[in-house]
């Protein structure tokens, strides 16, 4: 097996994909990726629904390893080593790479027990009331919930939710956080919320995320990848820049027609 | 194409800048005229007018910060949308130099011109010609004539060069005129600076075909 933490980074890139494809069965479903992620940096994913970018986020912590008929070609290049190695363990690599979904996904478990459990069975030995305040005030989460950790996570607001996962996450101390549309089931506020506390987060861990919403991308990445579907259906990278070029200037006339609303 | 009504929205404010353009244009020509025939009474239509335009340009400016807040434009929509409210500024203060020039009529009140008058109503036409010429590039989105117009700066700066050489002069020979020579180089200075916000709108449209920002050839400096 190959320890993951002990390999150095070889590269400015937190992670990388090299001639990538995904396949569902027969079908492509993505094809040809060269996507270089810099690291702590916000990346956002952009493109239609069906174009491959949920798809591609999971690859990055072997996510995909769940779907049966899933298969990948390729490489994901993390910390100079190809995550699809078979030397590599996945369970490593989504302690590394630690995820947010769509909906919050919380444990019926007390707040508390939500980050502390998940800590201890990845092998945390430390002070486990630490390690809860640290990570819930690294999720802006801290002083709303300080005065009943120990109540259940499911009595949280959709938002709040949302951060105690984030915190969760950030408890097995992952290098790369992936967001899979994050703040598709919060309010206005909560998503802001989110946002500001990607770019504080950002200091520190890689982030990228997946959204449908590109006044999102706009506001909270910053760089961004457009993918779109190609003739044979298959997802594709399109154009990968700095946020502010990609939305004020793009390159290619598909992100343009897209991000200007006369596509997709 | 999803984007309809922005697209409308976009299409009128195109058409407002339309006729923003023509009543600056009409300004400058009139303010010449007004000079050149003495025509007090039209001066003061000018100077009516000008609030005319000042008000359009407002109405151009809260329109378009409606379709930004409401339509979320992005990109080549983005940029024509920012560079609306740029030109209709431009346009606003090339109105304010006809006015300029409609309020010097007023103030000679009957003294005799000694001035090149045809020259200063040919500097006139060419500024009025130019404004005219980026307006229509403008709403064409016309990359060449943006950068091809720039250059007509020149022929302006030469002619302002000659009205205020026998400006100078005349002012020498006859110290008496001082104060109405005088008006006539603001009159000359205000059509030299027409012509420089012209290039300042020729930039905009080749940012909006573009997406970069660049200064064209004419030199833009108060003194040149």
């Amino acid at each position: 097996m190959i320890n993951l933490d002990t390999v150095k980074p070889v590269t400015t890139a937190a992670i990388e994909t090299r001639g990538l494809d995904i396949f569902y069965g027969s079908f492509r479903a993505v094809k040809g990726v060269d996507l270089v992620v810099e690291r702590q940096k916000i990346t956002a994913i952009i493109g239609p629904s069906g174009c491959g970018k949920s798809t591609v986020l999971r690859t990055f912590n072997r996510m995909n390893d769940f779907i049966k008929s899933a298969r990948v070609s390729g490489e994901v290049l993390f910390r100079g080593t190809n995550l699809y190695d078979e030397k590599v363990d996945p369970v490593e690599v989504r302690r590394l790479i630690g995820m947010v979904f769509q909906k919050p996904n919380p444990f019926p478990k007390s707040i508390y027990e939500n980050i502390a459990w998940g800590a201890r069975i990845n092998g945390f030995h430390g002070n486990s009331d630490d390690l809860v305040e640290r990570t819930l005030r690294q999720a802006a989460l801290w002083d709303e919930v300080k005065d009943h950790l120990h109540k259940s996570a499911m009595d949280l607001s959709g938002g709040q939710q949302q951060r105690l996962c984030l915190a969760r996450a950030l408890a097995v101390e992952p290098e790369i956080i992936l967001m899979d549309e994050p703040c598709s089931a919060l309010d206005p506020i909560a998503t802001l919320k989110i946002e500001d506390l990607m770019r504080e987060l950002s200091q520190e861990y890689t982030i990228i995320i997946v959204t449908h919403n590109m006044q999102q991308a706009a506001r909270a990445s910053d760089r961004t990848a457009f993918f779109t579907m190609d003739t044979d259906r298959a997802g594709i990278m399109v154009e990968l820049g700095e946020t502010s070029q990609i939305f004020t200037n793009p390159r290619d006339k598909r992100t343009e027609d897209y991000i200007t609303g006369r596509f997709g | 194409m999803p984007r309809e009504t922005m697209d409308r929205e976009i299409r009128d404010l195109k058409d407002e800048i339309v006729l923003l353009g023509s009543m600056v244009e009409k300004n400058i020509a009139d303010a010449m005229v007004s000079l050149k025939n003495r025509d007090v009474q039209l001066a003061r239509e000018v100077l009516h007018r000008d609030q005319q335009v000042n008000q359009k340009r407002f109405d151009i400016e809260t329109a378009t910060l409606l379709v930004i807040a409401t339509q979320q434009p992005m990109a080549h929509d983005l940029r024509l949308l920012a560079a609306i409210l740029e030109v209709a500024g431009e346009l606003e203060r090339i109105g304010d130099y006809a006015k300029g020039n409609a309020k010097i009529t007023t103030l000679l009140e009957n003294d005799v011109l000694e001035a090149p008058i045809l020259e200063l109503e040919a500097m006139s036409d060419k500024a009025g010609s130019m404004m005219h010429r980026s307006v229509q590039a403008f709403v064409k989105e016309d990359e060449y004539t943006a950068r091809a117009l720039p250059e007509e700066d020149n022929l302006v700066d030469d002619m302002y060069k000659s009205i205020y050489r026998q400006l100078v002069e005349c002012m020498i020979r006859k110290p008496a005129t001082i104060d109405h020579t005088n008006y006539l180089m603001w009159a000359a200075h205000n059509l030299e600076r027409t012509a420089d916000r012209v290039s300042n709108i020729c930039e905009r449209i080749i940012f909006v075909v573009t997406g970069e920002l660049t200064e064209v050839a004419s030199n833009d400096d108060e003194m040149s």
